[in-house]
């Protein structure tokens, strides 16, 4: 057993430690933020307009008197939001397809992994741009087309998976028990897979959290009065000169937390698959 | 692959099996070429706004007889499968219809004057790119553990989180409102036109410098990362041992056994970053008001422009799908491994 405080430690979990650090700060703001947000982050405060950061309002307030700081917890709502249920919705698919494409094989495999090439295909921003465009933008349109243009990489790697597992004793021996594909696939083969999706869906959080503040940020996203750090850097961005705070707080808020799941990401990589430690 | 002997191995059994590929490379290409035309005009009339509701929802007076002359005029009365053959028809004709915002310009026209600049500074990222991430990834992978390999993984772990247009906004408000050096949109000063040849030239670098460097800020992570795990995997291998051993000095077994073998699979890496340069184009272009390919699909998916949309689409998937066929032709001449075993495929 590690001592806390011992060098070695710190070399092997310091990645994971700052990852949770950083990840369940960002989820229990998240959650607690009608509690902690010292204002409505919706009330207008006209007296108060452009305020630079000070004891009353931590984050300054924006153009329209409105407390950054309540904004950017009710952001980070709207962030944790979009990465999980993005992220659900592209695990689903991805795990569906690829359990199937590579238990079944054959021209099912071929069918479904020439459909994984086309979507490969499609600069997936541009992609998900279109579909926003004609869909009316809104939060929950974002996390469903999110989700249905980032699930490849995971079909890919539960195919690849699932051939292996596929091929193995345990479960030639539960076909000759008389198991269905069905409970096969269920009960042998996913719990097997998961452990490289659990990786992946973490990542996946990482990169739906940054394509949903780029939607908002080009105006395509979450829609004003919500607040989402996308939408926000929009608004700093049109008083860059005379108001740069409100251009650095919903920034640093994106970087840090898409830098949590990374670490997470890669160090459960490392924990749960060590052939790939270098 | 079946098993041949090597005695069998003729010009025309060479011959019979490049054939053979090439014939199951086109024939794939054809298929996923069709599945990206389907998906880009099944996605776009699956939405239920109509390019005439912006004619004519702005103008209270058009009634419902003008409305369905409209839609008569861009073929929209007729049923899906309908529209879908006959823009298939126009399309491999290289005619991708008339854009219906404004000018009413053919797409392709349109498309074809913005190419350059897009091209252009994704060309010029790459290269300067590739300058730093080699030698990042070579230094990463040769000192694995000690504290530059720890200084390039902490630089990576910022660039993947590094939201580019907040990188941009922060050049901004740096170079340009700060320091003033830099101008923070548009393409050319107001007298571009009466400047030199140099002057010019000049003017072009000082507007495009920021969108360049945040297109390699952006891609120098993950290419650096990539050149160190690369490298690592050829450095583990016996023949480096062999010319360790047989005492070459560091340096050759460094850039004359080790890079060459570690440089191959970044050519297959540049093939797949295609898609996300053309995505990045869209975020930067607009953020600095370039007049490229990513500005033009902005505008026209704001302005529900069917014919320009459904062009840019099509054009950046088959784009990305001749980037990765070259990547792969490249990578097959440069590896003569996978040049005389058939493709590994």
């Amino acid at each position: 057993m590690l001592s806390i405080t011992s060098r070695a430690f710190w070399s092997k979990y310091g990645m994971l430690a700052i990852g949770l650090i950083i990840v369940g700060t960002m989820t229990l703001a998240a959650i607690f933020s009608p509690v902690i947000s010292p204002f409505d982050p919706d009330a207008l405060n006209l007296d108060a307009i452009l305020q630079p950061p000070s004891w009353a309002h931590l984050m300054g307030t924006d153009a329209l008197g409105r407390d950054v700081f309540s904004r950017m917890l009710h952001g980070a709502r709207i962030s944790l939001w979009v990465g999980f249920v993005a992220v659900g919705i592209s695990i689903s698919i991805g795990l569906v397809l690829g359990l199937v494409a590579g238990y079944f094989r054959g021209w099912v495999d071929e069918t479904i992994m020439r459909f994984v090439d086309v979507m490969l295909c499609f600069p997936s921003f541009f992609l998900i741009l279109s579909v926003i465009a004609f869909l009316e933008p809104s939060l929950i349109n974002i996390m469903i087309v999110i989700g249905l243009t980032s699930w490849m990489g995971v079909a890919r790697l539960v195919r690849a998976e699932t051939l292996t597992l596929r091929e193995r004793d345990f479960v030639a021996a539960s076909r000759l028990a008389g198991a269905s594909s069905t409970r096969i696939i269920a009960h042998h083969i996913l719990p097997n897979a998961l452990a490289p999706v659990l990786v992946s869906a973490t990542l996946g959080v990482a990169g739906a959290i940054l394509t949903e503040s780029a939607l908002s940020f080009l105006g395509l996203g979450v829609q004003p009065p919500t607040a989402s750090w996308g939408n926000m850097l929009l608004e700093g961005k049109q008083v860059l000169e005379i108001a740069p705070w409100l251009s650095m707080f919903p920034g640093c808020a994106i970087l840090v937390t898409v830098l949590g799941y990374n670490l997470l990401g890669e160090s459960l990589r490392d924990i749960l698959d060590p052939r790939l430690k270098q | 692959m079946e098993h041949v002997p090597a005695s069998a191995i003729t010009p025309s059994v060479i011959l019979r099996r490049i054939l053979y590929r090439v014939c199951k490379k086109l024939g794939m290409t054809v298929l996923i070429l069709f599945g990206i035309t389907v998906i880009s005009f099944w996605v776009i009339h699956l939405a239920p706004g109509s390019p005439t509701d912006l004619q004519t929802t702005l103008n209270p007076q058009v009634g419902a007889a003008s409305r369905a002359r409209l839609e008569r005029l861009y073929g929209l009365d007729q049923p899906v499968h309908v529209q879908y053959y006959r823009w298939v028809k126009r399309i491999v004709q290289f005619d991708f219809g008339k854009s219906m915002s404004g000018d009413n310009r053919p797409v392709w026209d349109k498309i074809k004057e913005r190419m350059p600049l897009t091209i252009g500074m994704n060309v010029a990222s790459l290269i300067l790119t590739l300058l730093f991430a080699i030698p990042i990834g070579i230094g990463a992978a040769y000192y694995q553990g000690q504290w530059f390999d720890k200084a390039s993984t902490v630089f990576v772990f910022i660039g993947f989180a590094m939201p580019g247009f907040w990188l941009a906004l922060l050049l901004m408000l740096y170079f340009g409102i700060y320091l003033q050096w830099l101008p923070i949109s548009g393409l050319t000063s107001l007298d571009y036109d009466n400047l030199s040849f140099w002057g010019k030239a000049g003017d072009l670098a000082k507007h495009l410098a920021m969108p360049v460097f945040i297109y390699t800020f952006g891609s120098l992570a993950g290419m650096s990362r990539f050149m160190r795990s690369s490298m690592l995997e050829v450095l583990r291998q016996d023949f480096i041992l062999t010319a360790k051993a047989k005492g070459l000095p560091l340096h050759s077994v460094i850039y004359k056994h080790a890079l060459r073998n570690a440089l191959l699979p970044v050519i297959t890496i540049l093939g797949l970053s295609i898609p996300s340069l053309i995505g990045g184009s869209v975020i930067i272009e607009s953020i600095f008001a370039l007049p490229g390919l990513g500005q033009l699909f902005y505008t026209s998916v704001l302005a529900r422009d069917y014919p320009m949309i459904m062009g840019n689409l099509v054009l950046g998937a088959v784009l990305t799908l001749a980037g990765n066929m070259i990547a792969d032709l490249c990578y097959g001449l440069a590896d003569p491994r996978i040049r005389n075993t058939g493709g590994g495929a």
